[in-house]
């Protein structure tokens, strides 16, 4: 059946949907179900198992690429390759290690006719953990008080200052409580040996932790804008279930942010409200987050708008969403034929 | 002391408190008691209505309804009171 709508190749990254999870799948189901135009998914990926490769009902073709720290060359030689088998119309990175080499290959992705809509490169190095004090300062947002080190020796004195226990965060990825110097030495060690320094050493905010995912048009104008509560947390801190919330001060807090950076393009705001109502603004995360299918679910199809703003395409601002609904995740095995992981791992495409 | 408009009250006693996410189960009697103040009845109004329907000394009914009420404040479910 023939429609008008608009017909879209659509690369996305972040196919890990495991414990720990991309959010490559859920942006993969927000596009799917987009009103607006019809897609195609193009899966890219890292590694072998990571099983959106094997949703062959959501990922019509999938192609490895390189590493980060393989060099935007060799990243731009793979997406050539891509380009020249797929013609996709736009990528959407879903990781903020790739998000550098991402960011500066987009001129010349456009010129290929691929698009992105991604944060500018000061706004993404500005909003980075280790510049968190500054930017606060900067945009009249707290933040928790908080230093970045490169031995674990600096760390020694912080305890008196934001008192105990301290928060040890990685660059990237990763964060754990210390409750004394020995664990703060064991948790530096950990996530230096796996995501690099500095460590960010926070101070601890008692509260409760809410998340604000969004999209800024890059002219300080919110497109859309949903937050949640986490209630039910892995062992890893990644919410396994969630519920939409309508709490007016958050969405204030969201709407400075944008205004004030005048952000360009998906985002996730980590907040701490603490018992007197105040909110600090743990980490901003510069993408989609993992739990995005739940901004779809209550009316608010984030992917769908990245996509037509990365287009190009006249986008409204969504105005509402439906507030006390839940996502509850779950895992999945599905059944896989060796050939089909025997030609992700040797030929890279599948 | 008036509960929030926005705290949704299921017929089972589910409540759900929409700007911080909560949720929290009351009891048959917790229910009533949650009724009452929506319609907007003071501490005295809501122990008469009670001891009226319950079998049970009026010290108790008022130790339980004090109780109720300051968890309920605990859990930001009266106006003007959470932040």
């Amino acid at each position: 059946m023939k429609t008008n709508k608009p017909h879209l190749t659509i690369a996305v990254t972040g196919l890990n949907a495991i414990d720990s999870p991309g959010p490559g799948v859920a942006v993969i189901r927000g596009l799917l179900e987009a009103e607006s135009f019809s897609c195609r998914i193009i899966g890219l990926s890292y590694e072998s198992l990571e099983p959106g490769i094997y949703m062959r009902d959501l990922v019509s073709k999938t192609y490895s690429i390189p590493y980060p720290s393989a060099g935007m060359d060799a990243l731009l030689e793979r997406l050539q390759h891509i380009h020249q088998q797929e013609k996709p119309d736009l990528i959407i990175p879903n990781f903020d290690s790739e998000l550098y080499s991402f960011i500066k290959l987009a001129p010349r992705l456009k010129k290929m006719g691929i698009h992105t809509f991604l944060p500018t490169l000061a706004q993404f190095e500005e909003r980075h953990k280790v510049n968190l004090p500054a930017f606060g300062e900067k945009y009249g947002l707290s933040v928790p008080r908080s230093k970045a080190v490169y031995t674990a020796n600096e760390t020694m004195s912080l305890d008196r200052e934001y008192g105990w226990p301290l928060v040890v965060k990685g660059k990237y990825y990763d964060a754990a409580l210390a409750y004394n110097h020995e664990q703060v030495k064991a948790h530096f060690n950990r996530i230096s040996a796996k995501w690099g320094l500095p460590i960010i050493i926070q101070e601890f905010v008692h509260g409760t932790e809410y998340n604000v995912t969004g999209l800024g048009d890059g002219e300080g104008g919110v497109v859309a804008a949903v937050p949640m509560r986490k209630q039910y947390i892995t062992d890893k801190g990644k919410a396994w279930g969630g519920i939409s919330i309508d709490d007016k001060k958050a969405l204030a807090l969201n709407a400075q942010f944008v205004r004030e950076t005048k952000w360009r393009g998906p985002y996730e705001l980590e907040l701490m409200k603490d018992k007197s109502g105040n909110y600090f603004l743990l980490e901003i995360n510069p993408r989609i987050p993992a739990w995005i299918y739940l901004a779809v679910g209550v009316g608010q199809n984030i992917p769908e708008a990245l996509a037509r703003l990365a287009m190009g395409w006249p986008t409204d601002p969504f105005t509402h969403y439906e507030v006390g609904k839940m996502f509850v995740r779950y895992s999945w095995d599905m059944i896989v034929d060796l050939a089909a992981f025997e030609q992700i791992s040797t030929k890279g495409e599948l | 002391m008036k509960i929030k408009k926005n705290i949704a009250v299921s017929e089972n006693g589910f409540i759900f408190n929409p700007s911080s996410g909560e949720s929290f189960s009351a009891n048959p009697s917790g229910l009533e008691i949650l009724n009452l103040l929506r319609q907007g009845h003071d501490k005295e109004s809501i122990l008469n209505h009670m001891g009226e329907n319950y079998q049970t000394d009026s010290q108790t009914l008022e130790r339980d309804l004090t109780d109720f009420i300051e968890t309920a404040r605990q859990y930001h479910l009266f106006e003007h009171e959470d932040e």
